[in-house]
């Protein structure tokens, strides 16, 4: 029975071990490397992307969907910085695929080109979900976008040579309008500098420091932690003394919290689409920036 | 620096001597007009040095712009050095109840099924700790992955959970993993117990795999390349533990089968199925039981095993997001044959054969975060079992076989537990429990489950 089976594996394995011809695989952990991967790679590259914008990074598991993805990837695209410690170990270690394991180049971490904000002195679970490497919500800084696209496309090529031209010239297309598109968001967004918002998680980090604005709470009563009323109240009471503009979630958290506290504070709720697909006006990493600071610029009239 | 504040040094002196008094004019006009002459010369030369200066200051300035960023890009790699830098993953799980049952634990047994020989009863009364484990992982280098989990017992002592290698580099989707390992059989099976959604495992898994099956071995898995997820495993054993036995004998003990395939629908629905072949033999597995005037006797179990398991789980959560709301409905069915000889308390033997099966259901649902509600139901089928001792000439009744009187047990178990993080659950579980003929048990658990140290990921 057991040798019969080996038999039969071993013969489906052989048929059906063709390369696949999309020249390369890639399976991105969130939409905005799914969207950079597609602005980098064209029709070189098909995508698949592990999560959506209305689920929590944090909180994803090791479906068999994604061990199945991850099994003919030629190179997996995550943030890094522990955004995934607990799925992608265990969907690298299923999926049977030795390109895409930690430390081969089929494994790419975004995190690791950017600067990262808010690393933590000291590391104790104590203080909520923390991060060790620092904040992992980077892609809300265009300049992060930029370093990444650029060690995105050089990992790209590393692996599929063969496009390595096509590659470039994509690259060097997208980093101009980017770059451009960095010089308009950053005239557009002059009036939200020192704007003061009130965050759910520590996920625009990045953004805050970007534009200047200012965070005055989080509705986290430490991070990972789902807001209390009590911390809820303690912030309210915070918001009469140092008022914010508005309460800013994403499109994955639950919204009532901050429903709550706009309603009390008498401040809009801005829900920001955080990444490609939180909104249906996030279709890119572009129009993610331009809807983003649009509706952050409403809330600071 | 040092050559500009000589050269002004050098001026200052030229400047500053005293010209000769009785100098002519003439001579004097000359003079003034060299020394005029020689200060336009080190003024333009200062002025150059200058220049060079405040571009060299830039230039360094630059560097130490980049210096600082690259010291920040390294940090966090900087900090891992030394020999502790490459320490594997610890993490440690502490998990304790305290318990109430109607029916004495210690005498816990499922009439109608031979005993399995694992720790099957309900937690000790009152307090009590359960086992701390504690899991060391890290990949071993390029081609191997290491895993141990060392379970505590809370009386003393320690038992090696897991302890295994998996092959990271094997082509074409295959994995090898050989040492102890918890079997790829199932869905439960391979979960460790603090991952379960209840306290204790469901009826079949107690009755038929002594609660869960590990064993000593190897295993092959494959991952096929399509989207669907297709996953078929093959593993050979020592067949030591239920329903095998250690049976001093050279070769594979037991043998595994089993293929899983699975996927998502839409975003908010991810689900798993399969099914799992076990074979594997005993000699002399013995078990006690009580004779028809109450005494203590010890049969014997030999012959083979065969265990046939479908599993099935469904997962939904709203656009996938289970952080707020999720629900899991999770079952398995069991179909279990034995077929060999039975001795009765060392004294006489016949042939025994049984078909007997079992199956769960349980739905957990997670109505707000971090507080969860679910219900299960298990119950075993006593099927059809023909012992030969039982008959006219041995002398032998089924009064004389109290552990395999023809009964199906049952149970209810409702739980509700609060995780104030992914880190850590109190949970409440209440059961009425049918595994023994004649005697509900009601219980109620109070149980703890905390996980320290790295963070581990859990298993669909």
């Amino acid at each position: 029975m057991i040798s019969r089976l080996t038999h039969i594996i071993i013969a489906a394995a052989l048929l059906t071990a063709q390369p696949v011809f999309a020249a390369l695989n890639i399976l991105a952990c969130e939409p905005e490397w799914g969207a950079l991967a597609k602005e980098l790679g064209g029709d070189k590259i098909s995508v698949y992307v592990a999560t959506n914008a209305l689920q929590d990074p944090h909180y994803i598991e090791a479906r068999p969907s994604l061990i199945a993805r991850a099994r003919s990837a030629d190179l997996v695209v995550c943030t890094g910085a522990e955004l995934e410690v607990g799925w992608m170990p265990l969907v690298q270690t299923q999926s049977g695929n030795p390109k895409i394991q930690a430390g081969q180049a089929g494994y790419f971490e975004a995190a690791r080109y950017v600067v990262k904000l808010e690393v933590p002195q000291q590391v104790d679970r104590a203080q909520g979900d923390v991060h060790p490497a620092g904040n992992p919500h980077v892609l809300l800084s265009p300049y992060n976008i930029e370093k990444i696209a650029t060690a995105l496309a050089e990992r790209m090529v590393q692996i599929d040579g063969s496009n390595a031209a096509y590659y470039q010239a994509r690259t060097k297309d997208f980093l101009e309008r980017w770059r451009r598109a960095i010089a308009r968001w950053e005239k557009e967004a002059a009036p939200l500098k020192g704007m003061p918002i009130v965050v759910y998680h520590k996920n625009l980090s990045y953004l805050i420091n970007w534009l200047g604005m200012r965070e005055i709470g989080q509705l986290e009563p430490k991070p990972g932690l789902p807001p209390t009323t009590a911390h809820l109240s303690d912030l309210l009471t915070r918001l009469a003394k140092d008022p914010a503009k508005a309460v800013v979630p994403v499109a994955y958290n639950d919204p009532r919290a901050a429903e709550w506290l706009a309603e009390r504070a008498k401040i809009p709720v801005v829900t920001l689409p955080y990444t490609v697909g939180g909104n249906e006006k996030a279709k890119d990493l572009f129009s993610l920036y331009d809807d983003t600071l649009s509706r952050l610029l409403a809330a600071a009239k | 620096m040092l050559r500009i504040r000589s050269i002004g040094a050098v001026i200052a002196l030229v400047l500053a001597i005293p010209l000769p008094a009785f100098a002519q004019d003439a001579e004097l006009a000359k003079i003034r007009e060299e020394i005029r002459q020689m200060k336009e010369v080190y003024e333009q030369r200062i002025q150059a040095l200058e220049k060079r200066l405040a571009e060299a200051e830039t230039k360094a300035g630059k560097a130490e712009q980049s210096a600082a960023s690259a010291t920040t890009a390294t940090t966090a790699a900087a900090n891992r050095t030394g020999e502790n830098a490459f320490n594997p993953a610890i993490s440690l799980v502490l998990q304790g109840t305290y318990a109430r049952t109607s029916q004495d634990p210690n005498s816990y047994h499922i009439t109608g099924f031979m005993p399995s020989g694992g720790e099957v009863g309900p937690p000790k009364r009152s307090f009590g700790l359960a086992e701390t484990e504690l899991a060391i992982a890290a990949n071993i280098d390029p081609y191997f992955r290491g895993v141990a989990i060392a379970s505590l017992a809370p009386e003393g002592g320690a038992a090696v959970e897991e302890a295994y290698f998996q092959t990271l580099a094997l082509p074409q989707g295959f994995t090898l993993k050989g040492g102890r390992f918890f079997s790829g059989i199932g869905y439960l099976n391979e979960q460790h117990q603090h991952a379960w959604d209840f306290q204790d495992a469901p009826l079949p898994y107690k009755a038929f795999l002594g609660t869960q099956l590990k064993q000593d071995g190897v295993q092959l898995k494959w991952i096929a390349p399509t989207d669907l997820f297709v996953e078929l495993g093959a593993e050979l054993s020592s067949g030591d533990k239920f329903p095998g036995n250690d049976r001093n004998k050279n070769g594979i003990g037991g043998s595994s089968i089993f293929g899983h395939i699975g996927g998502d629908i839409g975003a908010s629905y991810a689900w798993r199925t399969g099914l799992s072949y076990l074979k594997t033999s005993a000699q002399n597995r013995g078990y006690q039981d009580t004779d028809s005037f109450g005494n203590a006797v010890t049969n014997a179990f030999t012959g083979d095993a065969r265990l046939w398991v479908a599993d099935a789980v469904l997962k939904w959560a709203p656009n996938g997001n289970a952080t707020s709301t999720n629900f899991k409905l999770q079952g398995e069915y069991f179909r279990f044959k034995q077929d060999g000889l039975l001795t009765y308390n060392a004294a006489q033997s016949a042939s025994f054969d049984a078909d007997q099966s079992g199956w769960y259901l349980q739905g957990i649902w997670q109505f707000m975060p971090r507080w969860r509600a679910g219900y299960r139901y298990d119950q075993l089928r006593y099927g059809t079992v023909n012992n030969g001792l039982v008959n006219n000439t041995s002398g032998l009744t089924a009064d004389n076989f109290p552990l395999l009187a023809n009964y199906s047990p049952s149970r209810n178990t409702l739980m509700f537990d609060w995780s104030a993080t992914e880190f850590s659950r109190i949970r409440l579980q209440l059961a009425q429990d049918k595994s023994r003929l004649g005697a509900t048990d009601n219980q109620i658990f109070v149980q703890y489950l905390y996980s320290l140290g790295a963070h581990g990921a859990h298993k669909f």
